[in-house]
């Protein structure tokens, strides 16, 4: 089917999903903190948009709760408990010094032209609409993963660790109108208990290595030699 | 459906009391009291679902296949509460926690164990995907109790592996909703485990086949399958011992159990395509290679603990490869070897605790003379290793055998794989067993206050197991084995 032939509002998704995956490119080469954290906030407005524009498309009532809860949560309560954390820690002017930014973008290219890839096969079977919004989040969900895999700070890896769960919202929501309401519940209440601990390993990583910069935690290997032996 | 919610709803209110109580004897008393409390609800639901048939309603369904894991949880938990309270007296004592963090310690022990049971008891794919990351968040504080550097570093690889894995598990569960969509005509029910298998030929094979990739690197990683492995071996060494027996003896478990009910809807899916044996093949590549690889990696561990967390991927990859190769032998056998792993893995677990008090260390080059020392802990770990290195006439054996012979009926090569990876592993543990147990105590080495009486009845049970099966486990067991191959093996 061809873009122009759908209605708006499938375009308007379309376009809306487009932006999401834009932002994880923004957030993925965004050396300063904050700057990321607020990026972050808007991926999540963006998917509270997309899931408000299949309620309305889509007649699903129940969606609109989720639309809401998304918004309070992606984009305002965890973008704030980290904007937070990053006050605490005395980190609002930390800039990461990135390792070539410039091949990691296009390691990301590789990965939505690979999630178009993985995605080719469910063409006979569904819409050339859901199946782009399908390719868009594995994407995200797949650039979140690059992002944990290449940034060392830490606050930098839980907001690719968020980052991807946003694909995964996306996914369930475009593709499928929405999981179950107590699905979507447990999903949203296990990423806040997440979001929490992670901001109680915050201070426990500082507290034991003096930094943020998970590159140094490299105790563990399996050639250790273990003289630290006071440990039963 | 009473049994079910007195099992469910007993650890709920035990975590929220728990984390109320601020001394710690009754908070250990009270952890044993909830657990047994649990262990009485498993056994009636055991009792009540063998008498009339599996139950289902409300979200959950309980069949063959998941009520022995139910009680299996329930008794490693309440075993584990057993050895955990003078434990975690004793390590609290030292000093090494403090009085606050073990109020955290008994609620998400408590925690972790609703999380497993209610991955287990549940009907809905997405409350499994939630309970199984529930049990990640429930366990990383505990990773990270004794708050050294090491210990702070498990826990952030355990939480970033387990959460990446876990979030492609979503992405998996996600799709097999999207795939049951045009199959179901009500939404909501579109996670219903039973309704799915009931419908799974309808299910689209394609996008089953790449759902099915997402969930077992998802539930993979929690399995500890090479070479998703590297966060298993960091949090069992490094937590405290009483975690390490349930993380071993259970979740991994309860993840391989996730993936087992996706295998049952993709076979369901894919019958009727060119490649009908794609998710087993798979299962069976990864199995064998965690099989072998962490068979190696055995050889060159210097911490007691992590060489035994090894030793279970080393297990897990071998159910894996059994649940794999299908078939009623291959399933039967994978089915007994999950529980006699988990009682024998729990049970070398709480030994271990004791001999590293003994020690003072969990570096093997230090653990000297254990049976000079303290007989009854040396003996068990020797029991014990002999039993998880498949002896006769342990529980082990009895379905390492049964694996084998399956193995030898449709895939006779790999029976050569395996058979060597036995021995790896054999070679592996022995080798560092033998001056551990034997030899002269160094000077000053003092026997430690043990509660044996877990270690005894899982390694009681698992000679007995090895010795007779009781007809009712087995009809049991074989009932689970026709709920998954649709054939009876007995």
């Amino acid at each position: 089917m061809s873009l122009t032939l759908m209605p708006l509002l499938q375009q308007f998704m379309l376009l809306l999903a487009a932006l999401v995956l834009f932002l994880s490119f923004v957030l993925l080469a965004q050396a300063r903190l904050v700057a990321a954290i607020h990026i972050f906030a808007w991926q999540g407005a963006l998917i509270a948009a997309v899931t408000f524009t299949v309620a309305v498309t889509g007649d699903a009532p129940h969606l609109y709760f989720s639309a809401l809860l998304t918004l309070a949560l992606k984009a305002m309560l965890i973008p704030w408990m980290l904007h937070r954390l990053v006050r605490q820690l005395g980190l609002e002017r930390h800039t990461e010094v990135l390792i070539r930014p410039g091949l990691v973008v296009m390691a990301a290219v590789v990965l939505v032209i690979f999630s178009y890839w993985v995605v080719v096969p469910m063409v006979e079977q569904s819409l050339a609409f859901t199946r782009n919004i399908i390719a868009v989040s594995l994407a995200v969900v797949l650039i979140g993963l690059l992002m944990m895999v290449f940034r060392q700070q830490a606050v930098a890896q839980v907001l690719g660790f968020m980052s991807m769960e946003n694909g995964l919202f996306l996914a369930a929501i475009s593709a499928t109108a929405g999981m179950p309401l107590v699905v979507e519940l447990g999903v949203a209440f296990d990423v806040l208990v997440a979001m929490v601990l992670f901001g109680v390993f915050f201070f426990q990583i500082r507290e034991s290595i003096d930094s943020l910069d998970v590159d140094r935690l490299n105790r563990l290997t399996e050639t250790l030699e273990q003289d630290s032996g006071e440990q039963p | 459906m009473n049994a079910l919610l007195l099992t469910l709803l007993t650890p709920l209110v035990g975590a929220l009391l728990l984390a109320l109580i601020r001394s710690l004897g009754p908070a250990g008393w009270l952890n044993l009291a909830v657990s047994a409390l649990t262990l009485v609800g498993a056994v009636w639901l055991a009792l009540s679902v063998g008498l009339d048939g599996s139950l289902t309603g409300m979200g959950f369904r309980v069949d063959a296949f998941n009520i022995y894991l139910v009680v299996l949880t329930a008794f490693v938990g309440l075993t584990t509460a057993i050895f955990s309270r003078p434990y975690m007296r004793h390590v609290c004592a030292e000093g090494r926690v403090s009085v606050g963090s073990l109020r955290i310690y008994h609620s998400m022990y408590q925690a972790f164990m609703l999380t497993m049971l209610v991955a287990l008891t549940t009907d809905n794919l997405g409350v499994l995907w939630v309970a199984v990351e529930g049990a990640t968040l429930a366990t990383v504080l505990l990773v990270s109790l004794y708050r050294t550097p090491e210990a702070v570093e498990a826990a952030w690889k355990y939480f970033i592996l387990c959460g990446v894995g876990i979030a492609l598990a979503l992405f998996g569960t996600v799709l097999t909703y999207f795939a049951a969509q045009h199959v179901l005509q009500d939404p909501d029910a579109g996670l219903s485990w039973s309704l799915l298998y009931d419908h799974a030929e309808a299910l689209d094979p394609t996008v089953m086949r790449i759902a099915f990739v997402f969930l077992l690197v998802g539930y993979g990683t929690k399995i500890g399958l090479v070479p998703l492995h590297q966060w298993l071996p960091d949090a069992h060494s490094e937590g405290p011992t009483p975690m390490s027996a349930v993380l071993s003896g259970l979740l991994l478990n309860v993840a391989l159990y996730a993936v087992v009910r996706f295998k049952m809807l993709v076979d369901g899916s894919l019958a009727e395509t060119a490649t009908p044996h794609l998710a087993g093949s798979l299962l069976m590549g990864f199995g064998l290679v965690s099989f072998v690889v962490a068979g190696l990696f055995l050889h060159r561990q210097r911490d007691i603990k992590r060489m035994f967390s090894y030793s279970s991927i080393e297990h897990m990859g071998l159910m894996t490869f059994a649940f794999g190769l299908g078939g009623p032998l291959a399933t039967f056998g994978a089915l007994l070897h999950m529980l006699v792993h988990s009682l024998t893995k729990s049970a070398i677990f709480i030994t271990v605790g004791h001999a590293a008090h003994i020690a003072g260390t969990q570096s093997i080059d230090r653990i000297r003379g254990l049976i000079r020392t303290q007989p009854a802990v040396g003996w068990s770990l020797l029991i014990g290793v002999v039993a998880i290195a498949g002896f006769p006439p342990f529980g082990v054996f009895t379905s390492e055998f049964l694996l084998l012979t399956a193995t030898m009926q449709t895939h006779p090569w790999f029976t050569v794989v395996l058979l060597s990876g036995l021995v790896i592993a054999f070679a592996g543990l022995f080798r560092h067993l033998h001056p551990m147990v034997y030899g002269a105590a160094p000077k000053g080495q003092q026997p430690v206050q043990a509660n044996m009486l877990p270690v005894f009845i899982h390694l009681g049970l698992v000679l007995w197991l090895g010795l007779s099966i009781p007809g009712f486990l087995a009809a049991w067991l074989d009932s689970a084995t026709q709920l998954i191959t649709g054939e009876h093996l007995l």
